[in-house]
């Protein structure tokens, strides 16, 4: 019984993937584009940057770089709390 | 931890300056190449996680010291929020210093050229406070936890 089950999800779970992939539009040709083509064109007027990544990751996303910074300052500070007592 | 070879300690303590040099070019020229704090604080830190692996623990705290690494880790968050925050006069992260003229103010090239190092305003700043981070933070990881284990390998011997 839980063998058909699996069976006939598996056989479910097959033909959708072949059903996406079929439909799956062609590489380089996203159904919107217009946010990529803004930051592509503006970035190095509007920030000054030659490297494009740069320019979105510190300045049109600083708050995520910020958010990544803290993660590896609490990363820091639990891995001192976790060897404090070692380190005595 | 042992030391390891004499062949190894020697070709180590060839390449550890150029491992850190090549680390601090990708994070200064991180607004311009590919690269950035991140990146090139990885590559620093990945030299100090060398010499603890080749010199051992005891050999590498000599030239290493974790609370100046672990203060120059707060300093560098400490100034990278500082900077997002001078640009409050607009919104926070506003990027007041870019095509100013001034400290790294000069206005970029349009299209594809190979550069200028004193573009971008606040965001080579905001790199090398990041890259200072991340050096020092990875280090401190890395210290911290083969002092641990080194410690708790000495203990577990005398019980």
């Amino acid at each position: 019984m839980k063998k058909t089950i699996f069976g006939i999800a598996l056989v479910f779970f097959v033909a959708f993937m072949i059903l996406i992939a079929v439909q799956m539009r062609p590489f380089g040709q996203p159904t919107m584009s217009h946010m990529d083509d803004y930051f592509i064109q503006n970035t190095q007027a509007e920030t000054g940057v030659n490297n494009v990544v740069t320019g979105i990751l510190f300045d049109y996303r600083g708050f995520d770089t910020l958010g990544e910074a803290t993660v590896l300052f609490t990363a820091v500070i639990g891995v001192t709390v976790l060897f404090r007592e070692a380190l005595k | 931890m042992k030391q390891m070879s004499r062949v190894v300690r020697t070709i180590t303590s060839l390449t550890f300056g150029y491992i850190v040099i090549f680390g601090f070019y990708v994070i200064i020229y991180g607004h311009v190449t590919p690269g950035g704090g991140f990146q090139g604080g990885v590559v620093v830190a990945s030299g100090f996680a060398l010499l603890l692996v080749v010199y051992g623990h005891k050999k590498a705290e000599e030239y290493l010291n974790t609370n100046l690494l672990s203060f120059a880790e707060s300093t560098g968050l400490i100034i990278f929020i500082v900077l997002a925050f001078l640009g409050l006069g607009f919104s926070f992260f506003y990027n007041f210093l870019t095509n100013s003229g001034g400290l790294f103010g000069h206005m970029p090239v349009s299209g594809v050229n190979p550069g200028d190092v004193y573009t971008g305003g606040l965001i080579p700043l905001m790199e090398l406070a990041v890259g200072l981070e991340v050096l020092s933070a990875m280090g401190v990881i890395v210290l911290i936890l083969s002092g641990g284990a080194t410690r708790i390998k000495k203990k577990k011997e005398n019980l």
